[in-house]
């Protein structure tokens, strides 16, 4: 018997496709989300939105807080790590939490080296802005992508600039040379079979999730329909005004993306969604976070 | 032979991907309409909390349940099994959680235990020789079947493959490691219903 293989990790990610993960601070609000269907849950103190307004360095949470929300439900709990900070991953791990997140929504403990994930038993999801950073970090031993938005923003703008930016690269890199693909790879500082094998299958190799500024159901269709496999919410859930409603439409407009008639449906009376922010008026860009 | 993969959330393009190399197409299966059309269906690997909420918003469950009753076979992999038996027990959200009861068994959440825990090794598949592989995903445990359910593989005594009439389940992920055979059993289990 195995345990921790690639297979099993890379696989509960795959189980979680087409799914929400949702942002909760109490293991009240990982109820709510688990009745209103998400996926899994990503435990934390602060929700983004707050992180951003309150400032200070943004930490691993407290075990009490994320064994409370493992005990309050049946789905797969997540919880995040800062950029670099192994240790606070070992402590994850030894609490059995579900998937590490590598967050840059957390203050980065290290600004040059990420963790090497492979030596942990836990599966990792890592953000990206682009293709050299996604593979960068699946070389690292992550099992699963988060694509990138701004965090805490409640705008949609910069998860599609950066799933459109994965895309175009592998469609270019699909037509190059192999001394270019040589060349590119050296310059995203990964092995060049790695390159080789996404550019083979035209996507990503590991399951990729949209993250950050999604705030409404049609934000949800349209990070679908442009290709990510599921998504995240942080703070559009439980910063909108009523979050339990929120938190089913938005599971119901991933399940039926493409359905327009049903989004319409589930986008209706569903109150305001969370204050956005536009991208000029940031003073912390945190998707910029991670090397 | 039109197989269909219920397609609401879960491993549904590894589904496929394993009906293909077997040389038949799979329809991914989101509505009642789309239901409606296909001559089996697969419930994929998932959350299978999320997946009956979705069913039951579509009113999916009870078209389901009229369908397997008119006799369309049905395959569940571990969540797609959760919704398959009679009976759940686990905590939580997970306990009691409704199902479409379609299998006399009683089936224990997360029994295992957590993700660290997932594990792979091979099972014996009843009239095969050659083992086959198996990857538990945070699986869930059988741990009653009723007398009529056959009992197609066990693992440390505990029933891992299981078909009840037209019903088939296994609680590991065959579909995730290119294993091919319980894909063909339930392609054989069509094939007698259509004859």
């Amino acid at each position: 018997m195995e345990k921790a293989t690639y297979t099993i990790k890379t696989g509960l990610a795959r189980m979680l496709k087409g799914g929400v993960i949702m942002d909760v601070v109490t293991a009240e609000h990982a109820k709510i989300a688990e009745d209103a269907g998400a996926v899994a849950v990503m435990a934390l103190e602060r929700v983004p939105a707050d992180i951003r307004a309150q400032g200070g360095v943004a930490r691993m949470s407290d075990p009490k807080l994320i064994k409370d929300i493992m005990k309050a439900v049946s789905i797969p709990v997540m919880a995040k790590v800062r950029i670099g900070h192994f240790a606070e991953a070992q402590i994850l791990e030894s609490l059995k939490v579900d998937f590490i997140d590598e967050s840059e929504v957390l203050t980065p403990a290290d600004n040059k080296r990420h963790i090497n994930k492979q030596e942990f038993k836990v599966p990792f999801v890592c953000g990206a802005t682009n293709l050299g950073e996604a593979l960068r970090r699946i070389d690292e031993g992550a099992a699963m992508i988060r694509t990138k938005g701004e965090a805490g923003t409640g705008n949609i703008v910069e998860a599609v600039t950066h799933i459109r930016t994965v895309r175009e690269e592998i469609r270019k890199l699909r037509k190059a040379r192999p001394d270019t693909l040589r060349r590119a790879a050296k310059e995203m500082r990964i092995p060049l079979v790695l390159l080789r094998q996404t550019l083979r299958q035209g996507r990503l190799p590991v399951v990729d999730f949209a993250a950050g500024g999604i705030a409404t159901p049609a934000d949800a269709s349209l990070v679908m329909q442009m290709g990510v496999d599921g998504i995240f919410v942080g703070s559009g859930i439980f910063k909108s005004k009523q979050p339990a409603k929120m938190a089913k439409a938005i599971v119901e407009a991933v399940a039926h993306f493409q359905d327009a008639k049903k989004l319409a449906e589930v986008s209706e009376g569903l109150g305001e969604a969370m204050p956005g922010i536009e991208m000029d008026k940031l003073d912390v860009k945190m998707a910029k976070r991670g090397w | 032979m039109r197989i269909g993969v219920l397609a609401l959330q879960g491993d549904v393009v590894e589904h496929e991907e394993v009906l293909s190399s077997l040389g038949v197409d799979a329809e991914e299966v989101r509505t009642k309409e789309e239901l409606s059309s296909v001559d089996g269906l697969i419930i994929p690997g998932g959350e299978s909390t999320t997946l009956m909420k979705l069913l039951e918003k579509e009113g999916l469950d009870k078209a389901i349940v009229v369908r397997y009753k008119e006799g369309m076979p049905i395959f569940g992999t571990c969540a797609g099994a959760i919704l398959l038996a009679k009976e759940v027990v686990g905590k939580g959200a997970g306990n009691n959680q409704s199902t479409l009861k379609l299998i006399d068994m009683t089936i224990k959440r997360n029994e295992y235990g957590r993700q660290v825990d997932s594990f792979e090794t091979e099972v014996e598949l009843k009239g095969d020789v050659k083992p086959l592989k198996a990857i538990f995903i945070r699986a869930p445990v059988i741990e009653r079947v009723g007398l009529e359910v056959e009992r197609l593989a066990e693992l440390d005594g505990r029933v891992v493959v299981a078909k009840y009439r037209h019903c088939l389940v296994a609680t590991f992920h065959p579909e995730l490691v290119g294993e091919t055979r319980v894909h063909k059993l339930f392609l054989e289990m069509i094939k007698d219903n259509q004859q």
